[in-house]
């Protein structure tokens, strides 16, 4: 196995395009070196990009968003107050991954790449409306989250392709988020469900809203249906009950040891009715709080 | 007062919680657990394991592995003893498969390597040639007609004509005539249950450390609940002379039951006598799921009738336990624990073992036991329900007692289940408001407890201090009971005592810490240890006085004399007499040896309160009450810690953990990130009464207390739950999505 630790991203783009075998990058490692450790993924070459500038950063945009840099832990976004404010669902979903342990090395960008359906931050970033930044041989494109997973353990990044930061856009007025999701313990789980939800109100009434659903489909299910459910309403009960059905519909999911088909299909609709009335509080509250 | 009289009242010492002797070690890291052997020389030993559930060894080809550099040895079933029957067998079978790979994870080679790298790379290089068969894994599968035959011709003589071979042994027990007990009852239910295997999840994997050499002299370090018992094992499955192995036990990081047996220590001496180096084996967090034993799953039938005013007249219970591919399933255990809470006038109960493609189950706290009460419980509870009556007052009304004749045979003698069920009744638990969502349950649960072979030494130092020899490995504070019991004795501070646990060379055989068997066993022979010991110091005193030994007595750490008539001498204290053994005959030794067979059944109730979301089916347990019979604590602390312990797997037993098998037959969830054990902030406070109603078996009065904890559990949780869901749920695990189909199945 190689280990290099390149100092810039076309370092680690060049380092990428000559490996043979199983390339890994290591962010936090929560994912690679648990699946090295357990005989599942031995890699070739692992290319640290911990050491790269700027990508401990989280930095506001002169829009008023976001950009959170690839190594960037669960802790210091949640230590982080006005990122926390603007986006309280997105930091609470990455909040949940693990325990203190894991929050100290792991990252957004790790938890995306990774690949897994269940990955909790994922639908938060995709309900934000977040991009990453990919580099590679030819320079740098932009891909909206729900675009990177192609299936578990799969993504759309070329070989000699690294993420180098995680784009989140400005909180806009009346805009509220928030991420749940369904484990059978308290912690350290993996989600059976999960859901995040922002909405942006124009007074009362729902205006937009991005309904993600993790867990119950091969990727991350951005549903307009969910969302058409609730635009137009006060998140009343018969709008609740609508987005409970449409959740569940838009569910295409298997049953293994973590749930049964019919589970995740009832409690997806059910997180979604519960993630969409913090959200809709938040966003009555402001968006900021 | 004569030196064996009990004593149940007035102690100085005992019922007092010190800090633990290995607290200081343990938090500091300098305690050596199994993993934390080191040896010149030493190499590292991993394990090849069958990827199958069932499947024919048609070939082993270990060239590859072999031509890997820092090979050193591979062991196969031929390095083995081949003329091993009964048991032992059974245990080697398990320990490296023969012609058959029995269950996913089962061993089928071993190799040695200068690193823990190259020995895992090298067990992959093992080519092993598989022939699959079809397997079951499901109690009931098993024994239905067709289902696969694990191994044809291993049921013994108790298994009636016509049962499934995998059906390998048949219990029977019971009195009175049950379906004359059943016309007598106002109503009767019965109903079907179902428990999945769990695991005693201890945190530390099973290590150890071999040294075997050719002249079959060898030592073992390894983490276990009974060295004296891997002596004997591993000596036999090696063709070893018992006293020529040594085996040490190292600081043990929970057993729970499931380090009663061995696994992988007797591949670890083979290893080291072929490669004359010693060789170390630490199991993976997957080995130990897949290849240790798990507790029985289980299918059970049960039915009770009981009159309005909440008699019970007649009870019959039918349990079927899976233990894996080997026959010892607990069935009897489970059968003779279901209804023993209860005065029966009527009562049967019926026991299967059955084997199938799993991991050999072990002891798993209480074993048995749990299962059986879930059922039985639940089934009182319904009457209760639907009788209107109050299950504290119905249990009240059936409780077994002093002179009762048991429903497995024996006569109670003096036990606390009224005790424990009077306390339950008074506790502000009991009466405390529900809010919606909420329900509670109780149940009532029941533990043999053992004494066993023991034995102890207790040595003075020249300084008046103490150092106690046991043999019973340290699985739950059993050092610091030692020194308080010898504390009592002595009449010297707790401080002035060490208890050590010896290794094989350096005492007589101790039987395994299990049965509850420590405090209780190992207590009494410390405290008659200790009482030989003071006769000795009396007799030394008397000889300096120049009077009869008899006429010296033992207070407070001094030799007095016995009255007016003995004479008038200032008390010789222990530090006085010590320093001059040397001249008044030599070292002061006592000493205990003995099978103690008055082991003190106990009893327990246990109140919970839970919580159901009827959207998703989760549970939470928002309140938990232990009442338990101890009979003497004589470490309150560490008491409690045990009831708490037992609550706390049992709430995980009940709601999420559990085995999940694949239509392949392979284990699904060998982390723990699947096998969901509960995490510490899934467990409310859980409470603790100790009830003393003293053991006349033992000098202090203790029963055991680590096991019965255990037993109740499973069905005061499935109680509450059914209370909160409204809907009685009949299957273990209740976890979110068994509830909410049994919601819907209501709805
Ligand atoms: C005990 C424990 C509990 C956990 N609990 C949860 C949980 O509750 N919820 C959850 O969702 N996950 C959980 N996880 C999984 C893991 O912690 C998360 O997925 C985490 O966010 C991964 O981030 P990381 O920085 O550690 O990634 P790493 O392990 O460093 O990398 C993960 C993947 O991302 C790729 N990658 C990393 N950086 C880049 C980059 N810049 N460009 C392209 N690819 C990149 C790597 O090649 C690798 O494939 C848990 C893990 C453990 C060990």
């Amino acid at each position: 196995m190689h280990y290099h630790t390149p100092a810039s991203f076309e370092d680690a783009i060049k380092i990428a395009a000559k490996a043979t075998g199983i390339t890994r990058f290591l962010a936090g490692g929560t994912d690679v070196l648990v699946q090295l450790r357990a005989d599942m993924v031995t890699p070739d070459t692992l290319i640290d990009i911990k050491h790269i500038d700027g990508v401990h950063d989280i930095t506001r945009t002169s829009d008023g968003g976001w950009t959170i840099g690839v190594a960037v832990t669960g802790a210091e976004m949640t230590e982080h107050p006005e990122l926390a404010g603007d986006w309280p669902g997105l930091v609470e979903a990455m909040d949940l991954v693990g325990s203190t342990q894991i929050q100290g090395r792991a990252t957004l960008t790790g938890n995306l790449c990774n690949g897994s359906p269940a990955a909790d931050s994922v639908p938060a970033m995709v309900a934000a409306g977040a991009s990453v930044s990919v580099r590679g041989p030819d320079g740098t494109r932009e891909v909206a989250v729900e675009d990177i997973p192609t299936g578990p353990g799969r993504t759309s990044l070329a070989q000699d392709e690294v993420v180098t930061a995680v784009n989140i856009p400005a909180r806009v007025a009346g805009g509220g988020d928030a991420y749940l999701r369904f484990i059978p313990r308290t912690e350290m789980d993996i989600a059976v469900v999960g859901c995040g939800i922002n909405l942006v109100l124009d007074g009362d009434t729902i205006t937009q809203a991005r309904v993600v659903l993790g867990a119950v489909a091969p990727t991350v299910l951005l549903d307009q249906a969910c969302g058409d459910a609730i635009i137009g309403t006060t998140l009343d009960a018969a709008a609740l009950e609508r987005l409970a059905k449409a959740a569940s519909a838009a569910c295409n999911p298997i049953t293994d040891k973590r749930g049964t088909i019919e589970f995740r299909t009832k409690v997806a609709g059910v997180l979604a009715q519960r993630a969409a009335k913090i959200a809709y509080g938040r966003a009555q509250a402001g968006g900021a709080s | 007062m004569s030196l064996d009289d009990v004593k149940t009242t007035g102690f100085k010492y005992v019922g007092t919680s010190p800090d633990r002797p290995d607290g200081l070690d343990k938090v500091t890291g300098r305690a050596k657990f199994g993993a934390d052997a080191y040896a010149p020389g030493m190499l590292h030993g991993a394990i090849a394991r069958s990827p199958h559930a069932h499947a024919r060894i048609i070939s082993i080809d270990t060239s590859k592995a072999e031509a890997l550099e820092g090979v050193k040895a591979i062991v196969t079933r031929a390095d083995f003893r081949d003329d091993l029957r009964g048991d032992h067998w059974n245990v080697l079978e398990n320990v490296m498969a023969g012609d058959t790979a029995l269950y996913d994870g089962h061993a089928v080679a071993a190799v040695a390597a200068t690193s823990v790298l190259v020995a895992r790379d090298a067990a992959k290089l093992i080519e092993v040639t598989y022939e699959t068969l079809p397997h079951v894994t499901d109690v009931d599968e098993a024994m239905a007609d067709g289902a696969p035959v694990i191994r044809a011709g291993t049921a013994d003589k108790s298994v009636p004509e016509g049962l499934h071979p995998n059906v390998v042994r048949y219990h029977e027990s019971g009195h009175g005539d049950v379906e004359a007990g059943f016309a007598e009852a106002d109503l009767i239910i019965e109903d079907h249950f179902r428990t999945e295997a769990t695991h005693q999840g201890y945190i530390e994997p099973h290590a150890c450390l071999a040294t075997l050499g050719g002249d079959g002299k060898g030592d073992l370090w390894c983490c276990t609940q009974g060295h004296w018992n891997v002596q004997k094992i591993c000596s036999s499955l090696l063709g070893l002379e018992t006293s020529q192995l040594r085996v040490t036990a190292s600081e043990i990081g929970g057993g729970f039951g499931g380090k009663t047996v061995v696994f992988i220590e007797p591949v670890a001496l083979a290893l080291s006598r072929k490669t004359n180096r010693p060789v170390k084996i630490v199991m993976s967090r997957s080995e130990v799921f897949r290849a240790s034993g798990p507790t029985a799953s289980t299918s059970m039938d049960v039915r009770i009738g009981m009159k309005k005013d909440g008699t019970i007249t007649a009870a019959k219970g039918v349990f079927r336990l899976q233990g894996g591919a080997f026959p010892g399933a607990p069935m009897e255990f489970t059968a003779m624990c279901a209804f023993a809470p209860y005065n029966l006038k009527h009562v049967k109960q019926i026991g299967y073992d059955v084997m199938s493609n799993r991991p050999k189950q072990a002891a798993y706290r209480a074993p048995g036991s749990p299962m059986g009460a879930f059922a039985v419980e639940s089934v009182i509870d319904e009457l209760c329900n639907k009788l209107g009556l109050d299950p504290i007052e119905v249990r009240l009304k059936n409780a077994s007692r002093e002179g009762t004749r048991a429903s497995f045979g024996p006569t109670f003698q003096r036990v606390g289940l009224v005790e424990t069920l009077e306390a339950a009744k008074a506790h502000p638990h009991y009466s405390a408001p529900l809010k919606p969502g909420q329900g509670r349950g109780i149940s009532c649960g029941f533990w043999f407890n053992f004494g066993g072979e023991t034995s102890v030494s207790l040595a003075l130092s020249m300084d008046g201090t103490v150092q106690i020899v046991v043999g019973t490995p340290d699985i739950g504070g059993s050092r610091a009971s030692m020194a308080l019991m010898a504390a009592e004795e002595l009449g010297i501070p707790y401080e002035n005592i060490r208890c050590t646990i010896a290794d094989t060379a350096s005492l007589g055989y101790n039987e395994v810490s299990h049965g509850s068997r420590v405090t209780y066993a190992s207590g009494l022979a410390t405290i008659k240890a200790a009482r030989d010991a003071v006769k000795k110091l009396c007799g030394r005193a008397a000889a300096k006085w120049g009077i009869d030994p008899e006429a010296v007595d033992w207070v407070d750490g001094c030799a007095v004399p016995s009255g007016p008539n003995a004479g008038d001498f200032d008390p010789m204290p222990i530090a006085q007499i010590c320093k001059s053994m040397g001249r008044t005959g030599g070292p002061i030794v006592g000493h205990f040896e003995a099978s103690p067979e008055g082991a003190g059944v106990s009893f327990a109730t246990h109140i919970v309160d839970a919580e159901v979301d009827p959207e998703t089916g989760k549970t939470s347990v928002v309140r938990y009450t232990v009442v338990q019979d101890a009979g003497k604590a004589i470490h309150p602390a560490y008491v409690e810690g045990q009831y708490q312990g037992g609550a706390a797997q049992g709430i995980g037993w009940a709601l999420n953990e559990e085995y999940v098998y694949g239509k392949d037959g392979r284990l699904q969830n060998d982390v723990f990130l699947d096998y969901r054990i509960p995490v510490a902030s899934d467990l409310p406070m859980i409470d603790t009464v100790i009830v003393e109603v003293p053991n006349p078996g033992h000098p202090h009065g203790v029963r055991g207390v680590g096991e019965t904890s255990i037993c109740p559990p499973l069905a005061a949780i499935a109680n509450a739950v059914s209370a909160a869901a409204g809907v009685r749920l009949h299957e273990l695990p209740m976890n979110p999505p068994r509830i909410l189909a049994a919601l819907a199945r209501r709805d």
